[in-house]
């Protein structure tokens, strides 16, 4: 009889969950089918911007110079990314730019721009294109044969695009592009006397006195601006360690207040979990947008935002782990003829400390992240820095530092957080 | 016997040595808490004096905007009915970006703990790389993803679930593959003993183990996801987030619609919290009854 039962109960536990093993991966390649539809995704590929990719990838490794010539008086001016932070002085330039009668540019690989009234272009297995950019329009002139594709010529303007570079000439400029491997003057700017030197050149005149001169060049960079970047790092970071350990202060008392064990009033401990509850559902998001109109924007207000938002779990989580305590320790203490400040200090704290510990660091890592994350919209910290350099659409070297810089000082906060975690925990095993 | 009295002579000692070493420990955790309350003043001080307005300044205003907010919402309440309609799709869309890219990461983050935990990793050099891998999906925040995937691909919700989605492979990945390491391998010994490949291994082995685990995690991060979606929403990811921000630049006089947003994230989040925790406890608890019963 009770084999009998057993057997039908285990076939239609197998019946439920022969169902289950098909019904489930088909509820949820149905919920991909609405969301393929519903966010459009056939047409994503009429959105995206391949021109936007290609400049974002030849970015990230490679940066241009710019030389340009203004046609009606001659003059030729050189700059890294086209900036004014990154021109050469005039007269000079880097060593594939020689300055004589005329400025001749050595793109590499055989293709040669000469600048002059008349500037032309050598593009090898094609031929010269000329140009004479005057009053009429820039009067191309090119190799018989047929046009290829890399050339888009009008009355008014000459572009020729190869591997080698950009060539433009327009009634009143010419201007090429090189392109050149890695990220421009990251260490000394042009004007600094230790660019262009060698790492052995460097570190020998470090040792000759200059080590200072070397660091403050460094550090000012204008182009990198290391300093304020060094700076918005710290702030990330002491947004994270200020709103999670104020967050903790604050969250440890009602926490108590919170537990079932130490408020016997019921009210109390509702009010408390209520207030919990409502700094964790108003998000972090709106408390950063209420917080951002009392104070402004900046580390404290980002700071504040993590406090509120964290003292809602916080508080949730220390009352949960004060439920949890064991009485005895506290009895012990107790029969010793200890006051409750003495009680709680001796029989609660010893046992939650390290609960509690683990997951305030635990927190302050997590909220490294948030902090970058909130930086951005109230403007603060290296968040900043990085919508900043995202929103100009041209600086993605400077997007790729940041990010370098973002995930390395999450895994080191990450490292520090368990390094924290473990040494704390242990020694506080041994009881106060 | 001589070792005894040997040990009471040098009671004294052990206790002196004792006591010292206690009172030693005590200045250590002294002096680390006055390290730690300098670090939290000084971190104050400077934080305070590098943001815009002062925070004793600040102070005062706190409750402005929630006044005007609050205000102006009680002043229009009966167009209150109205805003909850019209941005009821947005905060679908918002969820949906949140559980979408949920289910993605999950699924992807199931995979990435079967290979990166030792023991089951059908390639066992594989392991350290794509824990590496993991790492760096977690550390990098999700609005950086998402700002340059709205770049290359226009605003929406796309790039929003892509950012969310392979932050959340890195988290979950991670979580999964401990869970992991706890389960039996006895189940995976005898599917291997009749010739199931590695796929039919995990999947018949080792998920039906860990799958409640894996769901009260995955809750858990949805939860969590609702947020950054809403959030990524408010630097152009669609969804309510987006909305939120434009209403919020229309300024003065248009708070009632920020109202509205605002109600409906705060019951939305509570909401999802309230469920995913009762839905987590019985998973949890479901596990005990089953581990109890076998």
């Amino acid at each position: 009889m009770t084999g009998a039962t057993l057997q039908q109960s285990a076939i239609r536990n197998f019946a439920r969950k022969r169902i289950m093993a098909f019904a489930m991966p088909g509820v949820i390649a149905a919920y991909f089918i609405y969301i393929f539809v519903a966010f459009d995704i056939a047409g994503l590929s009429e959105r995206v911007n391949v021109n936007n990719a290609a400049t974002l990838v030849s970015d990230v490794y490679s940066y241009k110079t710019h030389v340009t010539q203004d046609n009606r008086d001659g003059t030729v001016e050189i700059a890294i990314e086209g900036e004014r932070k990154g021109a050469y002085p005039q007269g000079t330039g880097p060593d594939w730019v020689t300055f004589a009668e005329q400025t001749v540019i050595d793109l590499g690989g055989g293709h040669v721009v000469t600048f002059g009234d008349r500037v032309t272009y050598d593009v090898p297995g094609y031929g010269t294109i000329s140009a004479q950019p005057g009053a009429g329009g820039v009067n191309a002139t090119f190799p018989p044969g047929a046009m290829p594709d890399y050339i888009r010529t009008s009355k008014n303007r000459l572009m020729v695009v190869t591997d080698a570079g950009r060539f433009t000439v327009t009634r009143n400029r010419t201007e090429v592009f090189k392109y050149t491997l890695g990220w421009e003057l990251f260490f000394f700017t042009l004007d600094s006397p230790y660019h262009g030197m060698g790492p052995a050149a460097l570190v020998s005149a470090a040792f000759s006195g200059e080590a200072g001169a070397i660091w403050n060049d460094f550090w000012t960079n204008r182009m990198w601006r290391h300093s304020e970047v060094a700076w918005a790092i710290v702030e990330t970071i002491l947004m994270a360690f200020l709103g999670t350990f104020g967050a903790a202060i604050i969250a440890l008392p009602l926490g108590f207040l919170a537990a079932k064990n130490f408020t016997p009033l019921g009210g109390l401990r509702f009010a408390a979990r209520r207030v919990f509850d409502f700094l964790r559902g108003v998000d972090g998001l709106i408390w950063t947008i209420i917080l951002s109109r009392a104070f402004g924007p900046g580390p404290l207000t980002g700071a504040l935002a993590i406090l509120l938002t964290d003292t809602g779990s916080f508080g949730k989580m220390f009352s949960e782990a004060l439920e949890n305590v064991d009485e005895k320790q506290i009895e012990g203490v107790a029969s010793t003829g200890a006051k409750p400040l003495q009680r709680y200090r001796f029989g609660v704290i010893p046992q939650i400390t390290p609960v509690l510990l683990s997951q305030i660091l635990y927190y302050f890592e997590s909220n490294t992240r948030s902090a970058t994350i909130i930086g951005a919209i109230t403007g603060g910290g290296i968040g900043l820095f990085l919508t900043q350099a995202i929103i100009t659409q041209k600086d993605w070297e400077e997007v790729t530092y940041y990010i370098v810089l973002i995930v390395l000082m999450v895994m080191a906060m990450d490292t520090l957080s368990g390094w924290l975690r473990r040494k704390l925990i242990k020694s506080d095993e041994g009881g106060h | 016997m001589t070792d005894i009295s040997e040990a009471t002579a040098r009671g004294p000692d052990i206790r002196d040595a004792y006591l010292a070493q206690m009172r030693a420990k005590r200045v250590m955790n002294m002096i680390l808490l006055i390290i730690f309350v300098a670090l939290l003043i000084a971190g104050f001080r400077t934080a305070d004096g590098r943001n815009a307005g002062g925070f004793w300044n600040g102070l005062p205003n706190i409750l402005d905007f929630p006044a005007d907010v609050i205000g102006e919402a009680v002043e229009r309440a009966h167009l209150m009915p109205g805003y909850l309609v019209e941005y009821f799709p947005s905060l679908i869309e918002t969820i949906n970006i949140a559980a979408a890219s949920t289910l993605l990461g999950g699924i992807f983050g199931l995979v990435m703990s079967l290979l990166t935990t030792r023991g089951l990793a059908p390639v066992t050099w594989l392991v350290g790389p794509l824990r590496r891998v993991l790492d760096i999906l977690r550390a990098i925040p999700e609005i950086v993803i998402a700002l340059i995937l709205i770049y290359l691909l226009g605003g929406g919700p796309v790039p929003a679930m892509i950012a969310i989605a392979l932050h959340t492979v890195g988290a979950l990945g991670k979580l999964f593959s401990e869970v992991n390491e706890n389960a039996s391998l006895k189940p995976v010994e005898g599917l291997a003993s009749v010739g199931a490949n590695w796929t039919q291994r995990m999947w018949l082995g080792v998920v039906p183990q860990v799958a409640p685990n894996y769901l009260s995690y995955a809750l858990l991060r949805f939860e969590i996801n609702i947020r950054a979606s809403a959030i990524l929403g408010f630097v152009g990811a669609g969804g309510i987030g987006y909305d939120l921000r434009n209403t919020m630049s229309w300024g003065q006089g248009k708070f009632d619609e920020a109202a509205a947003i605002f109600v409906l994230l705060f019951l939305t989040i509570v909401v999802v919290d309230q469920l995913s925790s009762a839905l987590r406890n019985r998973l949890t608890h479901g596990a005990r009854i089953s581990e109890a019963h076998p």
